[in-house]
């Protein structure tokens, strides 16, 4: 019943889809106040896709299996809360959340742009209702999630363990927020292109939706990466695996607008390429989708592969690019006129140099993840691009670009000021001492290591002490810049100074070196709701004596039959201590893997930090207005 | 002037990728190695799998006979599937087949070898599952058929009616 | 005043780190450049199939053998082709790959360059 529900709402939505699009385009030259008329449209669209959505969530609530989507992800004995977050948990259910977002978006967008021009108001939504429109018709093309299965079966297939996490339930929603918000940015550019719009006045409305889908983009991506690390069982958080990369790219696109906004807020400046930018981040968010979804990259995340889905994204998104070049490249008037000026050493050139490192960390990004599509189509070669090219291409930059974006924001002070000059040099003096303190036992690449730790001390003293400073006032720079050095510093500390020990226990044995003693006291089994845990009780003994129990866990779950490495994490302000264990065919022995993990807590602290001076930023516009 | 090319530009570079990703598309993303055939079969020490004792490869593939070395385990679902080809494939009397028992429990393969029939001239064990990888494989089952020393076909996966009369016909 | 009260608590950090020092195992490096072909996305090192675990015993043994960390990878290429390995590489499948990324990055310079020596001149 409730799939019957939801499944004619969306047909609704697309009926209103239609509407609205005929509407936007009668009204076009309309200067009056935006009719009542569309934003209630707009409204009961949103209503509509709302009672979809809900009704998709009812059916897996009520283990429906008359529901395709329900029968192949939900199960009776799953938990409640893994029934409903088992809703955005596959790719139907998680384009219906796609949906949900975009039509929220817009109607907020609506109610938000009051002061802003009628053309440019209707013309954003005409492009959104294109988009909205193009993924109604992806979503009851191919992968409707309301498909009726008969005879309806008695039992569903389950949903894959390892999504069956807090972190995850959460993580979607969360991470589709930020790609859904760079449709706003896009589809407002394209119609302040069109009605020649782009004002400082435009900068600063559109500086909130950019920074809405940065924050939640970044906290999608934290929230990924942390689950990565507990769930996955490895004792990484960034693997360089394509999906990861899939969202790291319209992150690193829309960092980089964020900045330009922020300058063409003050000046109009870099409006051409602000445009360019609002393009590229949703046709990176698309073409993250097409990527992840299509199955043409393997990777360890994949969706169940169709490659008609496929196809029907890769036609959309480049209908969507040839649409933005064509509006681009006809429409737009470039607004540079040439009494703006760039100095050398001023804020815009900063941000230049920021623009500059970050499209090149894009380009990295995105070449290294489709390069092996490209050869193969080619060349038929197949190759890998993993974490050794990104580290090898990546890592060196981070040495200038880090410290650009410790000096950059105060150029405009350093030619005035004797006493800043001397701070530079005497933090960048200590932050070199630190390093090589620091580094002085590691005999593999010491100057390397050096020169990259110096760079991000050198970023955290500036920052900490322009925290302190009361005449640079801009406070949520500084903060990002700040968390962003803890960031890079706790991951190269984690990155260098990570030990782990491998080895092969059986119960009550103990594996011994000259640091560690591991001892392995008992097994234990515990029947679950959905699984069956084996729990193994470990103690660790350092060299000063302390103890520590570990207890990872092998879980065996009913439905589908997989077994998951559920890790033991000690975690402090200093180190995570990190314990899995897996079972090995055919032996009496478990595979245990122990790791001590420095600095680890700190990178998730640094990024959430990130977030907050992202808040701050879109809070204290509000204040000041 | 400079005005034409750039977007003529663009289009093509977008339309070069949009060709690309669609004929991607069409490619599977799982990789198998490329089967290189006519390469020389590795050499290794082994344990028999009954008697325990030492043999070498070049002990067991000897002269131009063909060879069919199969990569097997007790708990390997599939390998129940492509048994039956092995047992008559052990009827012919120009093939001899060789186990590679991969990672496996001796009891457990005794009893699999007990009640399904044994098929193999000879057995030997792959304890640690390095054996397998000298040979370039990466899972089980996987059969190679040898002549002289050479490996003239690679099979990943199960053997079915079709590889089967492959064989056949390869051997004739 | 501050500045010191930090530098005693990094120093004091820095005891901290010498503390659990250790080399890193070539082995363990060489599995994690090596990509697994049972769960495809991960890499031997992560990877928990029954492959992984044997390519990780072989690793060892070739190394024991004397063989250096190309002479594995050769070997592993050999046996099932580039893919296995995680570093491309530079050879000629990869010039475009390595040096697209470089070339964007001094395009980008450049354009930056004539940007604010250019709008300087105009003054």
């Amino acid at each position: 019943m409730s799939s019957l529900i939801g499944y004619y709402s969306l047909i609704f939505g697309v009926g209103i889809s239609i509407l609205v699009i005929f509407f936007s385009i009668k009204n076009l030259n309309y200067t009056q106040n935006l009719d009542i008329k569309v934003i209630s449209l707009v409204f009961l669209q949103l209503l509509f896709v709302i009672i979809s959505f809900s009704g998709l969530i009812l059916s897996f609530v009520n283990s429906d299996f008359s529901n395709e989507t329900v029968f192949n992800h939900s199960h009776t004995t799953k938990p409640l809360f893994y029934k409903i977050s088992g809703t955005w948990g596959n790719h139907e259910g998680s384009l219906l959340l796609w949906l949900l977002v975009l039509t929220l978006f817009i109607f907020v967008f609506l109610l938000k742009s009051k002061n802003q021009p009628n053309q440019y108001r209707i013309l954003t939504l005409l492009f959104q209702q294109i988009i909205i429109l193009g993924f109604f018709i992806f979503l009851i093309q191919t992968s409707n999630p309301f498909n009726h299965i008969f005879p309806v079966p008695k039992e569903g297939l389950g949903l894959n363990p390892i999504l069956q996490d807090p972190a995850l339930a959460i993580h979607p929603p969360i991470l589709y927020l930020g790609y859904v918000g760079t449709s706003i940015i896009f589809s407002s550019a394209l119609a302040a292109v069109c009605s020649n719009n782009i004002t400082k006045m435009w900068a600063s409305h559109i500086k909130k939706w950019v920074l809405v889908s940065w924050i939640f983009l970044t906290l999608g991506i934290l929230l990924g990466s942390i689950w990565a690390y507990y769930e996955l069982g490895w004792g990484g958080f960034w693997f360089w695996d394509p999906v990861e990369n899939v969202s790291l790219m319209p992150w690193f696109a829309l960092t980089t607008l964020l900045h330009c906004v922020l300058v063409l807020e003050k000046k109009l400046i870099l409006t051409s390429w602000v445009v360019v930018l609002s393009i590229a981040t949703f046709t990176l968010s698309m073409c993250g989708t097409f990527l992840v979804r299509s199955g043409i990259l393997n990777s360890v995340h994949t969706f169940a592969n169709d490659p008609e889905r496929g196809l029907y994204i890769l036609i959309f998104l480049f209908i969507l690019i040839f649409l933005s070049l064509f509006i681009f490249l006809f429409f737009h008037k470039s607004k540079n006129n040439n009494t703006k000026t760039f100095y050398l050493l001023s804020k815009e050139t900063s941000i230049l140099v920021n623009n500059w490192f970050m499209m090149y960390f894009l380009s990295v990004v995105l070449i290294g993840t489709i390069y092996p599509t490209f050869l193969e189509v080619i060349s038929s070669q197949k190759i890998s691009v993993g974490p050794p090219f990104f580290n090898k291409l990546i890592l060196p930059f981070l040495i200038p670009f880090m410290m650009a974006m410790a000096i950059g924001p105060k150029l405009k002070w350093i030619k005035s000021d004797v006493e800043d000059k001397i701070y530079l040099i005497l933090f960048f003096i200590i932050s070199l001492i630190l390093s090589m303190l620091i580094i002085r036992n590691l005999d593999i690449n010491f100057l390397y290591n050096t020169v990259l730790i110096t760079a991000a001390f050198y970023l955290f003293f500036i920052t900490l002490r322009d925290f302190f400073h009361a005449k640079y006032r801009n406070l949520s720079q500084i903060i990002a810049h700040f968390s962003f050095s803890i960031l890079i510093l706790s991951i190269l500390f984690n990155n260098i100074f990570s030990s782990e020990i491998i080895t092969n226990l059986k119960i009550n044995e103990t594996y011994q070196d000259q640091n560690l003693k591991i001892n392995f006291e008992s097994i234990e089994q515990e029947n679950k709701q959905n699984f069956k845990a084996i729990k193994g009780k470990f103690t660790v003994e350092d060299q000063s004596g302390s103890i520590e129990v570990m207890q990872p866990e092998l879980r065996i779950y009913n439905q589908p039959n997989i077994v998951t490495s559920e890790a033991d994490i000690k975690t402090n302000m200093f180190t995570d201590k990190f314990m899995t264990m897996n079972y090995v065919q055919n032996q009496d022995y478990f595979n245990i893997r122990y790791q001590v993990k420095p600095f680890m807590i700190w990178i998730w602290i640094s990024t959430i930090l990130l977030c907050c001076s992202g808040g701050l930023s879109f809070i204290k516009k509000k204040y000041e207005n | 002037m400079k005005t034409k090319i750039f977007p003529i530009f663009l289009i093509i570079t977008f339309s070069i990728i949009f060709y690309v990703f669609y004929k991607g598309l069409q490619n599977s993303n799982i990789y198998t190695p490329e089967i290189k055939s006519e390469i020389k079969i590795p050499s290794f020490e082994a344990k028999e799998f009954f008697s325990k004792d030492n043999v070498n490869s070049d002990q067991i593939f000897i002269g131009s006979e063909y060879y069919l070395l199969n990569i097997w385990a007790s708990w390997c679902i599939p390998c129940k599937e492509e048994h039956k080809y092995l047992m008559d494939l052990s009827k012919k009397e120009n093939i001899k087949i060789i186990g590679q028992n991969y990672k496996d429990n001796f009891v457990n393969a005794k009893n699999f070898l007990i009640k399904l029939d044994n098929p193999y001239d000879l057995i030997f064990s792959d304890n640690d599952g390095t054996i397998a990888i000298e040979w370039g494989a990466y899972g089980v089952p996987e059969s190679f058929l040898i002549k002289n020393n050479q490996i003239i076909k690679k099979i990943i996966g199960p053997l079915n009616e079709k590889l089967f009369s492959e064989i056949k016909e390869l051997t004739q | 005043m501050n500045i010191l009260k930090l530098l005693i608590t990094v120093i004091f950090l820095i005891n901290f780190f010498s503390s659990d020092l250790k080399a890193k195992n070539l082995g363990t490096e060489i599995t994690k450049n090596l990509r697994c072909l049972i769960c495809q996305g991960q890499s031997v090192y992560d990877s928990d199939s029954e492959f992984a675990n044997s390519l990780k015993i072989l690793v060892e043994k070739k190394l024991d053998d004397g063989l250096s960390e190309e002479q594995v990878y050769d070997y592993l290429k050999n046996k099932y082709g580039d893919w296995i390995l995680y570093d491309p590489g530079f050879n000629k499948n990869t010039y475009f790959l390595w040096l697209l990324p470089i070339l964007m990055f001094v395009f980008g310079g450049a354009i930056i360059l004539r940007k604010v020596i250019l709008k300087k001149k105009k003054l």
